[in-house]
């Protein structure tokens, strides 16, 4: 496993009026493996991937990925997989194809037929006539398309049943390429994603209280990632400087 | 092989210990190629970097042989795979007996069940025949 680094925040805030979405922010992020995000509603997980994403700006601090200061250019090295529906209605499967990959220089068109397939999907069916599952699945094959070194999915798995969580990640194993991506999802199925995960990022009121390998929590504490947010969360939230021994 | 990894153990030993007992049953013979990491790990719902430590792990003790562009494959080392066998009984005896132990169950009175529950298998064994 490489451990270069792919997204690195230093003392990032984000402020919407008066009230503080994220709250001094340094974290650094290794490339090449698959990162929870995991934490309360409203505890920053979306502002947090927004940011990487170049969608909005920092109020204070610098964020960057693959060493660079992120723009709105960095959409073209960073592929985000919405918690909205914003997909046209009456754009069909192949229609999102044609026009990511006019978009996109890096989207590989077969692979996302490959995926389509995988996912029991058609070319010609509808947005707007997908179930929630389907639509759930297509905008997985359209943000894991993309050789984009950074991907991030914003509650790939929200409000979905068992069955379609199992098949997108399913699909997402099949087809991330971790050689040269990193794959950061938010998620509030911590059991469920943990297996997948090789690094997990645990948020409270708008910090990141902690950063840790799965195994490392496992094979040193005997915690799953459960009961590590569970003691974690149990404490004041301080920043991890803040915190001397999680025993 | 999916399943699930209630255990706080970490996840890669979990896989280890289920790959070791799927050799030891004779799911996988001697010479017989692993699936890809990629297949592995959608097989198993884990993370492709977590098969490939658990390849590794698995070349480490000797049971599995990485052979460059071709793949991971069982060892056909005989002595070895007899030694992971060995091993692992054991282990799940030893297990046992200080589970039994801890009970305050005395050695004659564990023989004498194992015994016991040995005839019973055995007997459904007929039934079932």
């Amino acid at each position: 496993m490489r451990v270069e680094t792919v997204v690195e925040f230093e003392q990032v805030s984000k402020r919407y009026g008066l009230r503080y979405a994220l709250r001094d922010v340094s974290v650094r992020l290794p490339s090449g493996r698959i990162i929870g995000l995991i934490g309360a509603n409203g505890s920053g997980k979306s502002t947090t991937l927004k940011l990487m994403a170049g969608l909005i700006r920092p109020t204070a601090g610098r964020v960057r990925v693959c060493g660079a200061q992120v723009t709105r250019r960095v959409s073209q090295r960073v592929s985000y997989l919405s918690d909205q529906d914003a997909l046209y209605p009456f754009f069909t499967a192949e229609d999102l194809i044609r026009f990511f990959n006019r978009v996109f220089s890096d989207f590989d068109a077969g692979r996302a037929h490959a995926m389509l397939e995988f996912m029991r999907l058609r070319p010609d069916d509808r947005v707007g006539e997908l179930s929630k599952g389907n639509l759930g699945r297509l905008k997985m094959v359209l943000a894991l398309s993309r050789n984009a070194p950074l991907i991030l999915m914003d509650e790939p798995l929200s409000g979905l049943d068992p069955l379609v969580r199992q098949s997108i990640l399913r699909g997402l194993v099949s087809f991330v390429d971790l050689d040269r991506q990193t794959l950061l999802l938010s998620t509030h199925e911590v059991a469920e994603v943990e297996p997948l995960l090789d690094t997990a990022v645990l948020m409270a009121e708008g910090r990141v209280v902690d950063v840790r390998d799965i195994d490392d929590l496992r094979g040193r504490e005997g915690l799953t990632l459960i009961d590590w947010m569970a003691n974690r969360l149990g404490q004041p939230v301080g920043g991890p400087e803040g915190i001397a021994d999680g025993r | 092989m999916a399943g699930t990894f209630a255990s706080a153990q970490p996840i890669y030993l979990q896989l280890v210990d289920r790959i070791c007992h799927g050799i030891v049953r004779g799911e996988w013979r001697p010479g017989d190629k692993l699936p890809s990491v990629r297949d592995m790990a959608v097989q198993a719902g884990v993370n492709p970097n977590t098969v490939q430590r658990v390849y590794m792990e698995l070349e480490r003790m000797g049971i599995v042989e990485t052979r460059r562009g071709q793949g991971t494959f069982v060892t056909e080392d005989g002595p070895r795979l007899e030694a992971l066998r060995e091993a692992r009984v054991r282990d799940r005896i030893e297990s046992f007996v200080r589970d039994m132990t801890e009970m305050g169950i005395a050695p004659e009175d564990i023989l004498d069940g194992v015994r016991r529950a040995l005839d019973r298998k055995g007997s459904d064994a007929m039934e079932e025949a």
